[in-house]
């Protein structure tokens, strides 16, 4: 099933996937179990001629075996989940990278700060859908919206934030892969939120320095 | 207590026995079992829409922007010579969702199978407060036809989501639905009254009502699950109501306490929703785990397996079901921090989930399984619910969650719960059709129709599982419009084409349902051994319920009994001295 999986470019996406996968081989481990006990005793136990079904009301250590084990686990899980958790959302890492993506009815729009690396200045570039990056950079995001809620969603980079108006959010990736990769919109928006799609283009060093020099800082004033 | 009770009854059995008029029959009646019945029509009514939205909704997913056969007739701008558009889209999946949970699920699970066997199983005449009972469905009416309305209004019905997050739906211009999402408001509000009467009337009921010796250990888990269910009814539905008529006030009278320009804040919808919604989730299947228990233990002719831990991790589910909610949030910009916290909850509430699958496999172990139609069904949702269950696993681990969140894995997961419910519906109307009509259902259609159903049910539901994983979106469109979606839209047909045969398969049932309700094989008292009270009333039960008040001396699972030669021990026989002390 995992094999569906889109492929990771990022840093974090190794460790969101491994839990998933941690995940995806208990609970299949369980199923199994359960599924194949309730086959075995639906035949073993079908009715028969001349046998009695057993008079049991049940059994306390059984009851305290199947508390505990699942209880064990799961608390396991949370603390594993616990860091992955913190690195994605808690603690962004700084970065000398910034932009600005606001969500409309039914556009991203992305703004560059320029080069006095403030937002809200005169020389901000502004592109529709299309997000340039370098690759192994952190790239922090300031997440926006200017009607109702979004949701940032790029599959490849295992990166979800929702966008809410009112609200500014930060969120950050790095990716680890020169490449193209689709963003999607994954908070329903309006008719228009199917086809609500943007490209996150993931460019080397030289490529980023080039597509920079050409469309940042040759704006004219 | 008794003697009151005894003197209640034969005063009711008297004061009933003259002839009711039609109206009061069967329009305005006052009888549980009636108003349950009216439940079940109104549910199966219903079941039937939201199936027909489900199956435009897959057509649209498997082969998106071609014209639906059949549907060329309706109106531009709804459709377009049979061409779903996407506002069309949003407003079929956001009606399908809301007419099956609060129009199928809840009339059935809860109104239907709450109002008939509540009064039944506890040994009591009616409800405690028959008029209100009478009200509650009548209300409920009132809301699903304002429900339905709301596609005759021009723009077209709710296209927000069943989830109806603001300030999506809190301005008209967002959607471009006026008057579909104010009434979906409204119909929610007099729901919500429905509701609220039905529990309180449940409550009392349970509370007061028990016949000699039924104490609350000895009610059927099936009493249990909708005790607690109208409990959690009436703890969560006010919530809803105040967010409901915050909405409105957003939408009509210019207020914002959604809408960020004026100062409002979008998150609250969704704190305050799924602080509803989250209780709300076990409202419904709450009522699915009792039938189940008890269907389990009649047909494998063995005491249900750990009774108490059963009762117990209902309770348990219950009240972590309150501290949860934030589980649907976590990517939604809610402090990261409380998304740990919520994580946490979520894992525990698993627990009590997974003790009673163990238990329900406990029951079967040493049992005398007999395999008819409403066991095969008590399996499936056993079956399903395994899925459902272990699929939420993955949502709870919040690292997990930011991938799948909003995904079809997402879908998959609810429909196994949610959907999965189907089956302890089925399994319900099967086994106490026999007690509602007084006729038997033909049990070789109902095999048939068990199997096509739990085929076809995996065949649409368990694929969704990879598209999730691959990314793909909930509430899209078109999702051929997305490069990396293209390579999974083969599962979009499979599924499309597998939700087509569930949804053909059901015409078995109600073949055999209509059928059966003129044509059926007399019932019994008794058809199934069982040995809740509700099988010592005739089938179907008059007015009043039972000729003489019973007397309860144990527990409802005392299958394979070494007391006595038969493998059942109804809870009302006396068999002398010494038993009624006993609590099972």
């Amino acid at each position: 099933m995992l094999r569906w999986l889109p492929v990771d470019v990022s840093t974090f996406g190794r460790e969101i996937d491994s839990l998933f996968y941690l995940i995806y081989y208990i609970t299949g481990a369980t199923f199994i179990l359960v599924t194949v006990l309730m086959i075995l005793f639906l035949v073993i136990y079908r009715q028969k001629d001349g046998r009695r079904a057993t008079y049991s009301h049940g059994n306390t250590t059984l009851e305290i075996i199947w508390t505990i084990i699942p209880a064990a686990i799961l608390v396991v899980l949370s603390f594993m989940s616990v860091s992955t958790w913190a690195k994605v959302k808690r603690f962004a890492p700084e970065s000398d990278f910034e932009i600005q993506v606001t969500a409309k009815q039914f556009n991203w729009e992305v703004v560059y700060p320029g080069a006095d690396r403030k937002f809200g200045t005169s020389d901000d570039v502004q592109f529709d859908n299309d997000i340039h990056v370098p690759v192994n950079k952190v790239v922090r995001v300031h997440l926006g919206s200017k009607d109702v809620i979004h949701s940032f969603f790029l599959p490849n980079l295992r990166l979800r934030q929702d966008a809410v108006p009112g609200r500014n959010i930060l969120v950050w990736f790095e990716a680890t892969k020169p490449g193209k990769y689709e963003i999607a919109c994954s908070q329903l928006c309006g008719f228009g939120h199917s086809g609500m799609i943007g490209w996150l283009y993931v460019d080397t060093p030289e490529e980023y320095a080039k597509w920079a020099a050409e469309k940042l800082s040759a704006k004219p004033q | 207590m008794s003697d009151t009770v005894a003197a209640d009854v034969a005063h009711a059995l008297s004061g009933h026995h003259e002839e009711a008029g039609f109206w009061r029959t069967y329009v305005f009646s006052l009888d549980h079992k009636m108003i349950g019945r009216q439940f079940l029509f109104l549910g199966l009514l219903m079941l039937m829409i939201g199936g027909m939205l489900a199956m435009m909704v897959r057509w649209e997913l498997a082969w998106p922007e071609t014209a639906v056969p059949g549907f060329s007739w309706i109106p531009e701008p709804y459709m377009y010579g049979g061409v779903i558009p996407p506002q069309t889209y949003n407003a079929l999946f956001t009606m399908h969702a809301t007419i099956m949970i609060f129009f199928v699920v809840m009339p059935i699970m809860v109104g239907c199978f709450g109002n008939f066997l509540i009064p039944l199983m506890i040994g009591t005449r009616d409800m405690a407060f028959p008029k209100l009972n009478m009200l509650s469905f009548w209300v409920g009416a009132v809301a699903g036809v304002v429900m339905l309305s709301s596609f005759f209004v021009p723009g077209g019905p709710a296209a927000a989501g069943w989830t109806g997050y603001a300030p999506l739906s809190a301005r008209p211009q967002y959607t471009g639905v006026d008057w579909g999402q104010n009434l979906w408001i409204i119909s929610l509000l007099i729901l919500g009254a429905s509701s609220l009467m039905g529990s309180i009337n449940y409550i009392t009921t349970i509370v007061n009502m028990r016949a000699p010796g039924m104490t609350y250990f000895r009610m059927p888990l099936t009493v249990w699950s909708l005790f607690i269910t109208a409990i959690l009814l009436l703890l969560a539905l006010p919530v809803l109501t105040a967010a409901l008529a915050m909405l409105l006030f957003d939408r009509s009278f210019g207020t914002n306490f959604f809408i960020p320009e004026g100062g409002g804040e979008p998150l609250l919808w969704q704190h305050m929703f799924w602080f509803f919604g989250h209780p709300e989730v076990y409202i419904l299947v709450l009522p699915a785990m009792g039938v189940t228990s008890d269907l389990l233990s009649t047909f494998s002719r063995k005491p249900i397996f750990g009774y108490h831990a059963m009762a117990f991790s209902m309770i348990a589910i219950a009240f972590l079901s309150w501290i949860v909610w934030g589980h649907h949030m976590f990517v939604s910009g809610m402090n990261p921090l409380l998304g740990t916290a919520f994580m946490m909850t979520t894992m525990v509430i698993a627990i009590p989930s997974a003790i009673k699958v163990f238990n329900w496999l406990g029951t079967l172990w040493g049992g005398s399984i007999r395999f008819t139609a409403p066991m095969l069904f008590a399996l499936g949702f056993v079956s399903n619910f395994l899925i459902g269950g272990l699929s939420g696993i993955f949502m709870a681990s919040t690292p997990v969650d930011i991938y799948i969140h909003d995904s079809y894995y997402i879908v998959a997961h609810f429909h196994y719960v949610v959907a999965g419910i189907i089956f302890a519906l089925f399994a319900a109307v099967y086994y106490w059709f026999p007690k509602m009509f007084g006729r038997m259902m033909n049990q070789p259609l109902a095999k048939i129709h068990f199997f096509l159903t739990y085929i076809f049910f995996n065949l649409t539901f368990f694929p969704m599982h990879f598209l999730g994983v691959g990314g793909h979106m909930r509430r899209i469109y078109n999702p051929t419009q997305y490069e990396f979606l293209l390579p999974l839209q083969h599962w979009n047909v499979f599924i499309t084409v597998s939700a087509f045969c569930l949804g053909a398969a059901q015409i078995f049932f109600l073949v055999n349902f209509f059928w059966s309700l003129f044509s059926g094989k007399k019932a019994e008292r008794n058809p199934w051994q069982a040995n809740t009270l509700e099988w010592t009333a005739a089938s179907p039960p008059p007015h009043g319920n039972f000729e003489v008040q019973p007397v309860v001396y144990r527990g409802p699972y005392e299958y394979s009994s070494p007391e006595v030669k038969e493998d059942w021990l109804p809870q009302n026989r006396d068999l002398g001295t010494g038993t009624a002390a006993r609590s099972h």
